[in-house]
């Protein structure tokens, strides 16, 4: 047991040691840090820059009474802009839109019926005032009909009262509105993350026993480790060191959120309020248990390859099975309950990632989620196992390996 | 503390690395492995480590198999490298000593030691990468000999080191035999092996093709050196009869004899076509006797 502590912390304390690890990591915090109270820094970013140029609309108006009107409405409402006439024709208007001197412009014309006729002539893709200059123009349009209807204001209202319409979803596993939409964004962080870290940690592992192949330590280690305790105090090793990390994120992310000022719906909706936490512990097993079953694998491969640059190549078919798993479990996030999504998250290699979008969205019956893990943790077992074997050998063995089929072979070897 | 090696065999599927290897070496001696590259000499050490089983036969230390148990006795030094290119000296040391069975004082204080007797100590925090490969090369014996082992066991051990390190870690490796421990080396260079071993093994596709100590090694070849220093042309002394190879240098010539009566022809022969400054019977080199078996098995 000696042994196996001295590598493990030899393992651990390398790997955070090291500045690339100090540096992403916080680089990461930072980025939640900055993620969590984006509003503020918007806000922050729009004073700076002094947007107060963009906030007036230049209205192309013959009607004096028809702009004294829009005016009037403009006051009555809180938007966020004003209007001022334009001195120029529509020609010259369109000009200087288009050398970027002007945002916008809108033409306002009343036809002989009555009725308003507009157009809003911008070059920029981020304007919303058109859609709420079309608002006050509406409802203008409206008062005159309505007065030339003779229809009183309560008429009115009466006319354009909205339909009571709530949507409510009586499946069984389904949640609520409010529910779902807090939880099909943490779901979403959270699988980035496992996804991120299995990727990640996976290939540190792979490429960890492939460096100490070619640089042939392992020859040293493995004459006074036995080469299964040296694989699983690697794979713990590096595994605490992920879990360190993402303990330091999660921290991050939880006191950033907490202490976010952002309000209104946003900062409602950053709370997590209405998330079940189990969701979280979900998060957690899952990202455990994906990383060992990977972990497993990565170690196996690695000890197959004797140089560093054929690590890439030899992992390639997990990885691709990591992306998979990945884009399979994006694919739920909109309809969690696709038939294909309850078997795939079933299938260990995509679990993690499927039955914890499928958990996290869906109340699902405690026994499938259980089911799951039972299958991740054989599996992890049986690799472990079948690891330990395919490693004993594959340590020893040097010379152009960089194919599955070496596998065989390093069993063959580790048993003699 | 007696390494034995009994009857053992190490094949490949098809291919046998080691056949019959025999050897017996007593404590507080120095065995050398001579061979060419893919000899067997590293899954010898190998199989001795305990991390290859053989198919035959068995390798004993002290009447036991080596296990896990005893790693703590035994340093071992792999050919080329050995060690984390990006991790600090020291740490590294403390890790690999560590394993060994050291504490993490102990450690210290071996370092310490062994990097000021190697005329190294200012490397203690640097990443092993950015050594020279002569450096490396003594971190790497320093790691193999630290924890004070009684087996020593060293993959070519003077690659890479220049004439005066080499001599520095032979007085490491001499002192370390006369402390008690028992050693086994591999090497390219004769003249290494020649001058520390009392005992030898040359091997050649797995097999064992010398073995013995030097001065047997010498006497079985049965063939000596004589040597002619000589302002003359001795070419047609290499027509006499037992004469088998000569080999001309700038000041003369070495005739290699299967017998010493032959010697006695050559000088007289010699002696007849004019003055000779230098005459001398020799012991055949270990070169010369490697190159003989050797180089016939790859002929």
């Amino acid at each position: 047991m000696r042994e196996f502590w001295i590598i493990f912390k030899q393992a651990f304390m390398t790997k955070a040691k090291t500045k690339s690890f100090v540096i992403t990591t916080i680089i990461m915090m930072l980025g939640i840090v900055l993620m969590t109270n984006i509003t503020t820094v918007i806000d922050k970013v729009s004073d700076l820059t002094g947007s107060g140029e963009a906030d007036t609309l230049t209205l192309l108006i013959e009607d004096d009474a028809l702009y004294q009107n829009i005016a009037q409405h403009l006051n009555d409402k809180s938007y966020d802009f004003t209007i001022k006439r334009a001195k120029q024709d529509e020609q010259a208007l369109i000009d200087e839109v288009k050398k970027d001197k002007l945002d916008a412009f809108a033409k306002v014309e009343l036809t002989t019926d009555e009725q308003l006729v507009a157009t809003y002539q911008t070059s920029s893709m981020m304007d919303d005032k058109g859609a709420m200059l079309q608002e006050i123009l509406q409802a203008i349009q409206t008062e005159k009909q309505a007065e030339k209807l003779s229809l009183t204001q309560t008429e009115v209202q009466t006319l354009f009262a909205p339909v009571q319409f709530e949507e409510k979803n009586i499946s069984a596993s389904a949640k609520s509105e409010a529910e779902l939409g807090q939880a099909r964004v943490l779901v979403y962080v959270l699988m980035f993350l496992i996804y991120f870290a299995v990727i990640l940690y996976s290939g540190m592992i792979a490429t960890e026993v492939a460096t100490e192949k070619s640089s042939r330590v392992m020859e040293i280690l493995i004459s006074s480790v036995s080469p299964v305790k040296h694989m699983f105090a690697k794979v713990i090793g590096i595994g605490m060191l992920g879990i360190v990390q993402m303990i330091l994120l999660g921290l991050t992310g939880f006191i950033a959120v907490r202490t976010s000022s952002a309000t209104g719906d946003i900062g409602e909706f950053m709370k997590f309020s209405d998330v079940n936490p189990m969701t979280l512990v979900y998060g957690v097993i899952f990202f455990l248990l994906g990383y060992f079953l990977y972990a497993t694998l990565a170690a196996l491969l690695g000890s197959l390859v004797s140089r560093i640059e054929d690590v890439q190549q030899m992992i390639m078919p997990m990885t691709i099975l990591i992306v998979i798993a990945f884009i399979i479990a994006m694919s739920g996030l909109g309809n969690p309950e696709l038939a294909y999504l309850k078997w795939a998250s079933y299938f260990p290699f995509f679990t993690p990632l499927v039955m914890f979008m499928r958990v996290g969205l869906l109340d699902l019956p405690m026994w499938e989620p259980l089911l799951a893990i039972a299958i991740m943790l054989i599996t992890i077992g049986i690799l472990g196992w079948f690891g330990a074997r395919v490693y004993r050998g594959g340590v020893l063995m040097y010379g152009p390996s960089r194919s599955l089929k070496d596998i065989k072979k390093a069993i063959q070897l580790g048993k003699e | 503390m007696t390494l034995a090696i009994a009857n053992v065999t190490k094949r490949f599927g098809d291919f046998t690395a080691v056949d019959n290897l025999n050897l017996t070496i007593e404590q507080g001696s120095m065995y050398g492995f001579l061979g060419a590259n893919g000899a067997g000499k590293t899954t010898t050490f190998r199989m001795i480590l305990g991390l290859l089983t053989p198919n035959e036969g068995h390798v004993l230390w002290n009447g036991k198999p080596i296990s896990y148990a005893t790693s703590p006795q035994i340093g071992y030094l792999p050919e080329e490298r050995g060690l984390y290119p990006k991790m600090k000296v020291e740490d590294q040391l403390i890790f690999l000593g560590q394993l060994r069975g050291m504490s993490k004082g102990d450690a210290k204080r071996a370092i310490a030691h062994w990097l000021a007797r190697f005329e190294v100590p200012q490397y203690a925090s640097k990443r092993v990468e950015e050594l020279s490969k002569g450096n490396q090369q003594k971190i790497q014996v320093i790691a193999s000999l630290m924890h004070d082992p009684k087996l020593l066991i060293l993959d070519e051990p003077f690659s890479g080191l220049d004439p005066v390190n080499v001599e520095m870690l032979k007085d490491a490796i001499i002192d370390f035999r006369n402390n008690g421990a028992t050693i086994v080396f591999s090497s390219h260079r004769m003249d290494h092996v020649e001058e520390l071993c009392e005992q030898l093994s040359i091997m050649s596709h797995g097999k064992q093709l010398v073995q013995g100590s030097l001065r047997e090694v010498k006497r079985n070849f049965g063939k000596k050196n004589v040597r002619i220093k000589s302002d003359f042309d001795l070419t047609n002394l290499a027509n006499i009869a037992g004469v088998n190879e000569m080999k001309t240098s700038l000041e003369g010539a070495v005739f290699q004899i299967d017998d010493e009566a032959v010697a006695n022809t050559l000088l007289t022969n010699a002696l007849a076509q004019g003055p000779i400054r230098h005459f001398e019977i020799e012991e055949p080199s270990l070169q010369d006797i490697f190159i003989a078996k050797v180089g016939k098995e790859h002929a």
